[in-house]
């Protein structure tokens, strides 16, 4: 608790640093992550981290300090070369993208790896740290070079604000946007430079392996709440800062533990959250949601039984045991009880030592799905001209999705009518 | 002697990938490798804890097991909620990588391993790491045994599984109609790969391994249209580079699979131009007629 005071406190230099450089970092790499994942490009993010390396170190080699404006510019050039190289490759060959993003990746990280080696033989004693920008220590972000990352995260979120429409226009419709006279291809570049920007000024903070997720997986969660591409980023940037606020606290708490991997652990458990748990998209309220249909459907299955029982018997409210329910339909006898108690729940069918009858108001749910059956059949025969033998199927599924005012849209089509195509009763509404 | 241990090693690793990687490329799946070469790192550190030593196997298993894992959540996301495939990939394998590094600062003092060894490996240990028998006699490095009988085991699924592979990549609605499942082969694959990934991630990093298993490959489908072709193009292709890949490494005193990797790019763009000069050539050619 005491740790928890100081630390949102705020008080601590460090921890002021550390928190506002995490936060800057993962908000803007959410922000510009989710225009590329909308645009199927997400992997995009991992090429541009891995391919950062050689231009950091070349420019080491160059000015022989850590001097963190000159490597900043030489991880943004072979960053930004690297993406162009995969946009070119696929658009002029048969390679396709995900195998242009890895072959890029691992020349361009492999070629650093040599650079590196090569400083580390070199003997220069201040190459020690390095290696920080492949693994990422947001620890070790201090005053001077927090302002170097502030002034551009600040870059990208307000370039992504300017352009937030087209950005998004481009994402969803680019022929149209091209048809509009929106120069596409040098927005695409602009949007380019501001991911590769984003990785550099987050590489420090994560690493080259763990940017991907920085750029990726906040995004990908917020996907999953909205369809609102405004709130989509809102939620991302959202998602990130929190994930950027945890891990740098999970780090303050217990010093053995690194910031940016927990930021990512974070920020994935988010994700993972949200794909099971999201409002409508997520795996458990789909699932929830097909087996209440499922449900709906046995229920409406199982009054039709009766309902055509009654037909054949001249009583609607008869008296039926489960054999011969079975008998009109086999719908397993386990899903048929279910169904059958969950009706008498509802006050639509009722009990009696064994023999189930449709209550009152059962009759009037009965006949309401009967009905749609037979207008539809009704329907198919007379507008699509199918036989009158082939429509039952048809029906039979549809009739448990028919709203009220297809309903009426049929009725009228069809004139108020009184028999279906095998000639038998359409109930009266 | 070393030199030979290394290029042996390199090229071995070369070549299972290869093989495998083909039919990554050619069914657009080629991140894959790279998301479970990175996936491996925290099965590798469970292992280790486990059982508390370097020892080739428990490794493999705790490897093979997260690069399991690792396709299966990638498949389920994509699957179940829908999530395009690339995000997908990249949630799971940053994911997993991520609980690793956090393992390995956790048991920091009781973890020989760190994340460099994962992402560019250590070739040049190669020849030091031998098997020795109980008598004393020398078999040469214990890597190279793994690696071969890895080899051989994808050699026979390949060869087995020709027919099954091809048409499964080329055309899978095709091959689900002859009674092939699409899925029963994707998942073979898929352990293959994670087998080979995990094999050979300790002697040639991940780094490698993907510039492996996308490389000469790619490289190959823009010589050849010929699925037969594209395989010995490949094999060629890998014994080339690692031994190249080698000796610039030698001359340049830097890291061996860097320099591989380099080698790797250099015969893409080898190969890259001379596919635009003779599609260009072609283009000429029809417009002429």
């Amino acid at each position: 608790m005491e740790n928890f005071l100081t630390f949102f406190s705020f008080s601590d230099p460090n921890v002021r640093y550390v928190v506002l450089g995490t936060i800057l970092l993962s908000a803007s790499a959410a922000m510009v992550g989710s225009f590329i994942l909308l645009q199927k490009k997400a992997l995009v993010g991992d090429a541009v981290a891995h391919s950062v390396l050689p231009g950091i170190c070349a420019a080491f080699l160059f000015s022989g300090t850590k001097s963190i404006p000159l490597m900043l510019l030489g991880a943004f050039t072979t960053g930004w070369l690297a993406l162009v190289a995969i946009d070119y490759l696929t658009a002029h060959s048969k390679i396709k993208k995900d195998a242009a993003i890895g072959l890029v990746l691992s020349v361009f990280f492999g070629t650093g790896i040599v650079m590196m080696t090569y400083i580390q033989q070199s003997g220069n004693a201040a190459q020690s740290g390095l290696d920080h920008f492949i693994f990422g220590k947001a620890a070790a972000l201090v005053g001077s070079d927090l302002l170097v990352f502030s002034i551009l995260a600040m870059v990208i979120l307000i370039t992504v604000s300017l352009f937030f429409k087209t950005f998004a226009l481009i994402a969803f419709d680019r022929a149209f946007a091209q048809a509009l006279g929106y120069p596409v291809r040098r927005l695409d570049l602009l949007l380019t430079s501001l991911t590769v920007l984003a990785v550099v000024t987050g590489i420090t903070a994560v690493g080259v392996v763990l940017m991907a997720a920085m750029l990726i997986t906040p995004p990908a969660a917020a996907r999953y709440w909205t369809d609102n591409i405004r709130r989509m980023v809102l939620i991302a940037v959202l998602f990130g800062t929190f994930a950027g606020l945890a891990g740098a606290y999970i780090s303050y708490v217990a010093p053995a533990m690194p910031t940016g991997p927990w930021m990512v652990v974070v920020s994935s458990l988010i994700a993972f959250f949200s794909f099971f748990f999201a409002p409508r998209r997520g795996i458990v309220p789909k699932l929830y949601r097909q087996r209440k249909n499922q449900r709906v459907i046995a229920e409406e299955n199982a009054m039709k039984v009766f309902y055509h029982l009654g037909e054949q018997g001249g009583n609607f409210t008869g008296q039926h045991n489960l054999q011969a329910l079975m008998g009109q339909r086999d719908m397993g006898a386990a899903n048929l009880r279910a169904a059958l108690h969950r009706l008498q729940a509802k006050g639509w069918v009722t009990v009696q030592h064994g023999q189930w009858s449709l209550t009152d108001d059962g009759v009037g749910k009965a006949a309401k799905v009967v009905r749609l059956h037979r207008l539809w059949e009704l329907y198919l025969t007379q507008y699509m001209a199918i036989a009158a033998d082939h429509v039952h199927d048809d029906a039979e599924t549809i009739e448990h999705i028919l709203t009220p005012e297809l309903e009426r849209e049929l009725e009228h089509q069809l004139g108020y009518p009184d028999k279906d195509p095998h000639d038998t009763e359409i109930p009266k509404g | 002697m070393i030199a030979f241990w290394i290029i042996l090693t390199g090229a071995l690793v070369a070549i299972t990938c290869g093989l495998l990687g083909c039919f990554l490329v050619l069914r657009k799946m080629s991140m894959v490798g790279d998301a479970i070469s990175h996936a491996v790192l925290p099965g590798i550190v469970i292992a280790f804890l486990l059982s508390g030593s370097r020892e080739p196997l428990p490794m493999l298993l705790g490897a093979g097991a997260t690069g399991l894992v690792a396709t299966f959540l990638i498949a389920y996301f994509h699957r179940r909620a829908k999530l395009q495939t690339d995000a997908a990939i990249g949630v799971t394998f940053t994911f997993l990588f991520a609980i690793g590094i956090i393992l390995i600062s956790a048991f920091a003092g009781q973890v020989d391993i760190d994340q460099d060894c994962v992402l560019y490996g250590e070739i040049a240990y190669v020849p030091i790491d031998l098997w020795i028998t109980a008598s004393g006699t020398h078999l040469g490095p214990r890597p190279v045994y793994i690696l071969s009988s890895v080899l051989l085991l994808v050699i026979l699924f390949i060869t087995l599984g020709y027919k099954q592979l091809k048409l499964t990549s080329f055309d899978p609605e095709f091959a689900a109609a002859i009674g092939i499942s699409t899925s029963l082969w994707h998942y073979l694959l898929m352990g293959a790969v994670s087998l080979t990934t995990v094999s050979s991630f300790e002697s040639v990093g991940a780094i490698l391994v993907i510039a492996f298993l996308i490389g000469p490959p790619a490289t190959a489908y823009l010589l050849t249209r010929d699925l037969r072709q594209m395989l010995w193009i490949t094999t060629g292709l890998g014994v080339f580079i690692a031994f190249t890949g080698y000796w610039l490494a030698y001359w340049l005193n830097a890291s061996i699979a860097g320099c591989m990797a380099m080698v790797v790019g250099v015969c893409f763009l080898a190969a890259f131009v001379r596919y635009r000069v003779t599609t260009g050539a072609k283009t000429v050619l029809t417009s002429a007629a």
